[in-house]
């Protein structure tokens, strides 16, 4: 018997029907709700890939029984920007070229988002250990810093106009 | 007499197979090249709108299909620019000329009068209501290039040299699909293999009872000979079996890699085939000073972020595959050599994966869905592997030892310079005879291909690099390839160049430091090139190097230099770095001369990218072994973390040559010796084993 769950995905309110609760939030994600944005990397929560914010805060979902999140607000790199109305970081990321092959971006920009919501003057320190729980493995690291900076700096000056 | 077409063009001459024009405003690029996150696409759209007068958005490029594309074997060994983009680059001035002169004809002038402005035909520099698409219906692209049309001169270069924001990377900042692992077909099912142990091992018993309980749902077993795979409707419970089947299936004759065969040193003692390259043997070098020195590198993993993902579907006797793998023309002459299918019934389209840095695991995944498909006709099959899966069961880059001979003249620079190396195979991709992983599961398994390496007119495998590009009388390579692995060995970025490179800068600065020269003096004094002594110069000048403290403070600095494949970019680093228990990385810096640079920033962020991994090949990163590869996950394989990167400055040089060299692996060498040196530096002591672990850190300390 199906069970269902209940929980709002980018602001908007969803209802899935599943057979396992067990089932990983990613999954339902990407294969339930067609939102491919949140990348499998590892299942284990070790690289994240599939970062998302769970109530705001940041965490990996590979691995995250989706009746966890029941009730939830669950925000994805989809639920960040448009290419017509970009999120800063979004903004920053294609003015620095920050990426190579890209399959890390998502989960770093959604642990970046997190990370300015909390903290918007950041060092390079406190970016490094911000990220420090995503893997890029191009080598990417100092451009995908520098746009995380260059996104703080147009957040703040937001709020100050 | 024309001159002769540039290889991927003389391979490919059908016009057609390199462009077309099919709506009014849009020019389609067909290249053989694929992305693999080093942003060739973008680099041959750039090419394309400056050699066809186009703007850059009037492109869209299309790549790796055996249907449509070009085939230019592999997109490896930082070729694409300098062998396939020269390719791409004379077919379009072919089809230029060939519409120049039919717009001359409509217009009834003479095609010299002629030019082009973002694809509109002037006379004289007035428009004439004719472009590339007005004229496209009368234009017969269904023939061979002849090189007859003239390639425009780097003055003349608009959109190559200045640097172009990447045609890739807006879907992947905003999360839209951009990757194989997105793709979904009707009807698709999803699939896990469950893992043949090594060639030659037989399923005993499966307790498929089991393996149902643990996925929690409906899935189906596929077997044909000892190849198992678990398919399903749900990728949940598809994940859940395949990850529980490795229990649950029990094998016989499994042979797995053991903890003693995990070190590089255990190849010395190892059946080989000998090979020697370069000078003959030196004479009795009695009254010679002498310089013997051997360096270590183990075993290495691709570790793609993304596991590999393959996408097959066998219908009314065609088989169709979908894969990230890096020749999608040779995996389709392997589908066809190890699953009995005529080549001409299959067609292998590309699909984005993640970085892949040579030869991972998307080549066998694509045949694991395959072989699938071929028992599912008309269901469309997904395989992606699992983490575990992919660290285990991905080709290694071998483990290679080099030990340094050298014979030095009175002034303690080296006369006579020995290379030896023993390495396995760099080079056991499908188009190399390698087989397909679950292809030896089969109940006819293919042979194993005959011993063998890249040949030396490709830069080599494990003697890339092997012989110094400096000044010396007398120079040698002997390469011991040894036959036996404890695990499938294959391409990685550079492939042999990192760990000769590795080898013989740190052995020219401990010659250095012998002679009591300074390390880039030492250089400077046995480099003739001048391309090399550029980057050298430019690279010391970069980082203030004749501020050199002494050594054995604790903070070093090194320099490396290499040219890759002694035939591609030039490449020069500098590295600052501080030792205490372990080492940690302030700055790097680089010079490089590419040639000809299409995409500057493209080029910078590719030698970035090298230098950070092949930071993390030094620091960090083996594989173990242990009853099995006991390297299975980002925890048991770390990698380099953002805490972990240094400051990097990047400058290119000479980029308005006439020739692009290959970049995408110019630094990795350099940027290994440079730790190395640094490190010895620091310490005041040489480590000469990778990966520069604490433990050998604290040994050395002590020894010291």
């Amino acid at each position: 018997m199906p069970q269902t769950f209940q929980f709002t995905v980018n602001g908007k309110a969803v209802t899935v029907a599943l057979d396992n609760e067990e089932t990983p939030l990613i999954n339902v994600l990407r294969n339930e709700l067609g939102l491919m944005g949140t990348r499998f990397g590892c299942g284990l929560e070790q690289c994240g890939c599939c970062m998302v914010l769970i109530d705001g805060a940041p965490e990996k979902c590979c691995a995250k029984p989706v009746y966890s999140v029941a009730g939830k607000s669950v925000t994805t790199i989809e639920g960040l920007g448009t290419p017509e109305r970009p999120h800063p970081l979004q903004q920053a990321f294609l003015d620095e070229q920050a990426g190579q092959c890209g399959y890390c971006l998502s989960g770093i920009i959604v642990s970046a988002k997190a990370l300015l919501d909390s903290n918007p003057s950041p060092t390079r320190a406190e970016i490094a250990a911000a990220l420090d729980g995503n893997i890029c493995r191009c080598g990417s690291h100092n451009r995908i810093m520098r746009a995380v900076e260059k996104a703080a700096a147009v957040i703040r000056a937001g709020a100050q106009s | 007499m024309n001159a002769p077409l540039p290889g991927p063009l003389a391979d490919n001459p059908r016009l057609d197979r390199w462009v077309a024009f099919p709506t009014p405003g849009t020019v389609t690029i067909l290249t053989g090249r694929v992305e693999i996150g080093q942003g060739v696409l973008t680099a041959m759209a750039q090419i394309a709108a400056d050699e066809l007068d186009v703007a850059l958005e009037r492109i869209d490029i299309y790549s790796g299909d055996t249907e449509a594309t070009p085939n230019e074997g592999y997109t490896a060994g930082s070729q694409s620019i300098q062998f396939g983009g020269v390719a791409l680059r004379q077919a379009l001035a072919d089809v230029r000329a060939l519409f120049l002169s039919q717009a001359a004809q409509v217009l009834g002038c003479e095609a010299g009068e002629l030019s082009v402005h973002d694809g509109q035909i002037l006379r004289g520099g007035a428009p004439t209501a004719q472009d590339y698409w007005t004229l496209a219906g009368s234009v017969n692209l269904a023939v061979d290039a002849t090189g007859t049309g003239r390639r425009k001169a780097v003055s003349a270069f608009k959109t190559i040299g200045a640097s172009a924001a990447r045609l890739d990377l807006p879907n992947k900042v905003f999360g839209a699909p951009a990757f194989i692992h997105d793709m979904t077909l009707p009807g698709m099912v999803h699939a896990r293999v469950v893992r043949q142990p090594n060639r030659g091992a037989s399923i005993a018993s499966i307790d498929e009872a089991a393996i149902k309980r643990a996925a929690k749902g409906a899935i189906e077993f596929v077997r044909t000979g000892d190849f198992l795979a678990v398919i399903g409707d749900d990728e949940t419970t598809v994940e859940w079996a395949g990850a529980a089947a490795n229990n649950h299936v029990a094998w016989q004759n499994v042979e797995a890699p053991a903890a003693s065969q995990q070190e590089a040193t255990w190849l010395l003692q190892r059946p080989a085939i000998d090979r020697p390259f370069g000078a003959p043997a030196s004479a009795d070098p009695q009254g010679k000073e002498r310089f013997e020195a051997t360096y270590t590198r183990g075993y290495l993993a691709h570790a793609s972020i993304s596991p590999s993902c393959g996408l097959a579907l066998f219908k009314d006797g065609r088989l169709t595959v979908w894969t990230h793998c890096q020749g999608v023309f040779p995996l389709r002459a392997a589908l066809a050599r190890e699953l009995g299918i005529a080549a001409d019934k299959i067609s292998v389209h590309h699909v984005q994966g993640s970085g892949c840095y040579g030869h991972n695991g998307a080549d066998d995944a694509a045949a694991d869905a395959a072989i699938i498909a071929l028992q599912k006709p008309g269901v469309p099959i997904r395989v992606r592997w699992r983490r575990e899966e992919e660290f285990v069961f991905e080709p290694k880059t071998p483990a290679m030892v080099v030990k340094v001979r050298a014979l030095l003249d009175e002034s303690g620079k080296p006369s006579d310079w020995t290379q030896e190396i023993w390495s396995p195979t760099h080079n056991l991709r499908p188009g190399a005879g390698g087989n397909l992983l679950g292809a030896l599961a089969l109940p006819n398994p293919p042979a194993a291909p005959p011993p063998g390496d890249v040949p030396e007119a490709n830069g080599g495998g494990a003697t890339r690099n092997g012989e110094p590009l400096y000044a010396i009388p007398a120079k040698r390579i002997l390469h011991h390839l040894v036959t036996e692995t404890p695990v499938r060995t294959s391409a990685l970025r550079g492939l042999g160049a990192m760990p000769n490179v590795f080898a013989l800068e740190c052995a020219i600065d401990e010659l250095a430091e012998r002679a009591g020269i300074d390390p880039v003096a030492y250089r400077l004094s046995i480099t003739s090139d001048p391309r090399a002594r550029a980057v050298i110069e430019k690279v010391s000048a970069m980082a203030t190097w004749d501020a050199q403290a002494p050594a054995g403070t604790g903070v070093g600095r090194g320099i490396a230099f290499a040219r890759y494949k002694n035939k591609a970019a030039y490449s020069a680093v500098v590295v600052e770095l501080q030792v205490e228990e372990e080492i940690r990385l302030r700055h790097v810096w680089c010079a490089t001369d590419a040639g000809l640079v299409v995409n500057p920033d493209g080029a910078i962020n590719q030698l970035e990218g090298g230098i950070i991994q092949s930071a993390s090949w030094v620091l960090k990163e083996q594989v173990r072994f242990d009853s099995g590869v006991a390297s299975f996950d980002w925890e048991t394989y770390p990698v380099l973390k953002f805490s972990e990167v240094p400051e990097i400055d990047v400058e290119l040089i000479n980029t308005r040559d006439e020739v692009p060299l290959g970049v995408g692996e110019a630094t990795a060498g350099p940027t290994a010796a440079a730790i190395g040196n640094a490190v010895s530096h620091a310490l005041g002591a040489r480590i000469r084993d990778l990966p520069l672990t604490r433990e050998r850190i604290m040994a050395t300390l002590l020894q010291s």
